[in-house]
């Protein structure tokens, strides 16, 4: 870290073009794999907000005339057991996802992980102890286990908040909106999202505050906040950037596998890990018929939880090439 | 990634560095063993200060199962669902659930539950299962465990048995077209989750080829065995192959692998004793973790094929409240998760002698 503080000016400002994000941006763009999966995450996620525009169908809009039809000029994907409309079905599906990815890397990586970090690393101290002890504690839980316990155990508490919010200020179709859903999933993840960034954020911390412009700058009686915010944080945005990327990929796969389980987001509000177990799991009643008879339904969802997952790891894996040239 | 042999001259190919190595040429098994450095001079210091890390290690599991206790306990109690109203079902009256609480000791305090919660579980008495009455959680999870190890055992030795082997290949094929295919076929696979692999194998080799069933279990050497292991075992082949293809390109570049070819040594030698074993050192320390990981995968695995394992019973028992079995799984769980750390962080100092514990 201390070579890429040298190589790396302190402020990110010398010279316009010359931070550390836009020398990253002109290496990533060389690399055309990633580029290839810069294009595609942006398809996904202009697809996601924008899916009331580019949506031929309501998700919830059944027709049972027309049930379980192959695609065709009305019906780009086809229809499910129910009528409803494949390709619009996925592209709220993906804007699920899509909001999911955002409010939990914001909330549990970005702000709490990084904030916590830079505390945690800079200041050390009894405060660093407690944070990373509580990290240790939650991270020594089996993942699943405790995902799975909260999404279980939290659902009827936030219901019932929500339920509450929209008696009290009439505010309707919040619960089968999905947000209760949503939040839920951020909290739920919570606990594993934020241990790595803080982890991270915290050892960069650690190795640049030292460094001789950290100390210079303190020296010239700068504040607590202007040291963290210019002179430390813009050394150690690359590994938080990496982080973020490799992370949101595991959190598109974790909401799939909640919702596929059922756990997770709940109808009528599509997600593609219910599009899978519509098709797949037994417990939906017509299940494997569904599987013999339609696998072609499948298709769609899993490629779209397939890129997600697949492109933020292609990205995560060519970020940290681009921030970390040395390393090989 | 590995270490270099103690010699210390890796990557050094002057005059000096050769000589050095010079008598190794004739004895070629020198070159393994000195890589492992318990048999070299850091094994003296390195013992005690492992035992001392291994110790401080066990002093903090006991704090760490009291707070994963704890958390269960809190949310076995306060959480939604009410024990009670599950057992009595239909039965419910307000009197006979009063009844029934003070028998279960419901109604006593949080502490005091807890108290004799962890008495109990440190006897090895985990209660009864609130789903499944008058049924010990040690008689439920029992057979279950041994199904999920039967499961993850065949799933494991896929995972190894191919990916490795091929990993291997392909770092010897370099610079052909095999080797940029299988590594992206590896990363395409590791970003396919479990529960859209098992849905299209079913199709394919259950529905339509018709070669196995759909679903069941029939134990280790039944046919329903084989789909729910090969889609738990490929995420590990992708992992495999990566790290075998890297840790043997790492060793390919070494000086005592020329050596060992310039003195006429056969291929097969070089290739399984010297390139081979050398690059699975680095992996065995990554396989203590990924069996901790196991349980993420086989969890859904479980579900798709209806295998009675321990994957599914931890879903039913969240989903139906059923918090006795839930703790007992999840400080089976962190236990588990403990030791695989602890190690995978031994076998990490076994094998490379930079890194020092503290």
């Amino acid at each position: 870290m201390t070579e890429a503080a040298a190589t790396i000016p302190a402020s990110g400002r010398t010279a316009k073009g010359d931070g550390p994000l836009a020398v990253a941006w002109r290496r990533l763009k060389k690399k055309r794999l990633a580029m290839a999966a810069v294009v595609i995450l942006v398809i996904l996620y202009a697809a996601g907000i924008f899916a009331p525009l580019v949506a031929t169908h309501h998700y919830a809009q059944t027709d049972l005339t027309q049930t379980q039809k192959a695609p065709s000029g009305k019906h780009w994907f086809g229809t499910d057991r129910l009528g409803r409309d494949l390709y619009s079905r996925v592209l709220y599906s993906v804007q699920t996802t899509a909001i999911i990815t955002i409010i939990t890397v914001l909330s549990g990586s970005l702000v709490l992980g990084v904030s916590l970090g830079l505390v945690g690393g800079y200041f050390r101290g009894w405060i660093d102890t407690v944070l990373s002890r509580v990290g240790e504690l939650i991270s020594s839980f089996p993942d699943i286990l405790l995902i799975l316990l909260l999404a279980a155990t939290l659902r009827p508490r936030f219901l019932g908040i929500a339920r509450w919010v929209e008696d009290t200020w009439g505010l309707k179709g919040m619960v089968a909106s999905g947000v209760v859903d949503f939040v839920m999933l951020a909290v739920v993840f919570l606990p594993m999202s934020w241990f790595g960034t803080f982890r991270l954020v915290r050892g960069q911390v650690l190795a640049v505050r030292e460094a001789d412009f950290v100390q210079a700058a303190k020296a010239t009686g700068a504040s607590t906040r202007r040291v963290l915010f210019t002179h430390v944080l813009p050394n150690v945005i690359g590994p938080i950037i990496v982080s973020a990327s490799f992370g949101v990929g595991a959190i598109a796969g974790s909401e799939a596998l909640l919702s596929f389980i059922g756990l997770g987001v709940q109808p009528p509000r599509p997600s593609l890990g219910t599009m899978l177990s519509d098709v797949n799991l037994r417990s939906s009643g017509a299940g494997v018929s569904i599987l013999r008879d339609h696998p072609e339904q499948l298709i769609f969802p899993a490629l779209a939880v397939w890129l997600f997952i697949f492109c933020w790891s292609l990205l995560g894996d060519a970020l940290t090439d681009v921030f970390n040239p040395k390393s090989k | 990634m590995l270490a270099g042999p103690p010699t210390g001259n890796r990557g050094d190919s002057d005059f000096r560095g050769d000589a050095r190595i010079a008598p190794a040429l004739f004895r070629p098994r020198r070159v393994f063993k000195s890589q492992t450095p318990l048999t070299s001079a850091a094994f003296r210091w390195k013992v005690p200060r492992m035992l001392a890390y291994i110790a401080r290690r066990l002093l903090w599991t006991p704090f760490l199962l009291i707070f994963v206790s704890l958390f269960v306990f809190t949310l076995g109690l306060y959480g939604p669902g009410d024990p009670v109203e599950v057992r009595l079902g239909q039965n419910y009256t307000p009197e006979r659930a009063e009844r029934l609480r003070d028998q279960l000791g419901l109604n006593d305090s949080f502490f005091t539950q807890y108290v004799r919660y962890v008495s109990n579980a440190l006897k090895g008495d985990f209660g009864e299962s609130l789903r499944f009455q008058g049924q010990k959680v040690t008689q439920i999870l029992g057979p279950k465990i041994w199904v999920s190890v039967q499961l993850n055992v065949i799933a494991f030795a896929i995972s190894l048995g191919v990916g490795l082997p091929l990993g291997f290949y392909v770092a010897k094929r370099q610079g052909s077209w095999q080797d940029p295919v299988v590594v992206l076929t590896a990363l395409v696979l590791y970003a396919l989750p479990v529960f859209i692999t098992a849905p299209f194998l079913v199709w394919i080799f259950a529905l339509e080829l018709h070669w196995v069933p759909t679903a069941g279990w029939g134990g280790f050497l039944d046919k329903r065995i084989i789909l729910p292991a090969v889609v738990i075992g490929i995420p590990g082949i992708a992992v495999f192959v990566r790290l075998m293809r890297a840790s043997t390109l790492d060793i390919l570049g070494q000086d005592y692998i020329r050596t060992a070819r310039a003195k006429g040594l056969s291929e097969f030698t070089v290739n399984a004793r010297h390139t081979g074993r050398n690059a699975l050192l680095p992996i065995v320390t990554v396989t203590f973790f990924s069996l901790a990981g196991l349980l993420g995968g086989a969890l859904v695995v479980e579900l798709i094929f209806g295998v009675p394992g321990v994957g599914r019973l931890s879903l039913e028992a969240i989903t139906a409240r059923d918090y006795n079995v839930v703790m007992a799984l999840t400080i089976m769980g962190a236990t588990a998760l403990v030791v695989a750390n602890l190690l995978m962080d031994i076998a990490y100092t076994v094998v490379d002698p930079r890194i020092r514990l503290q």
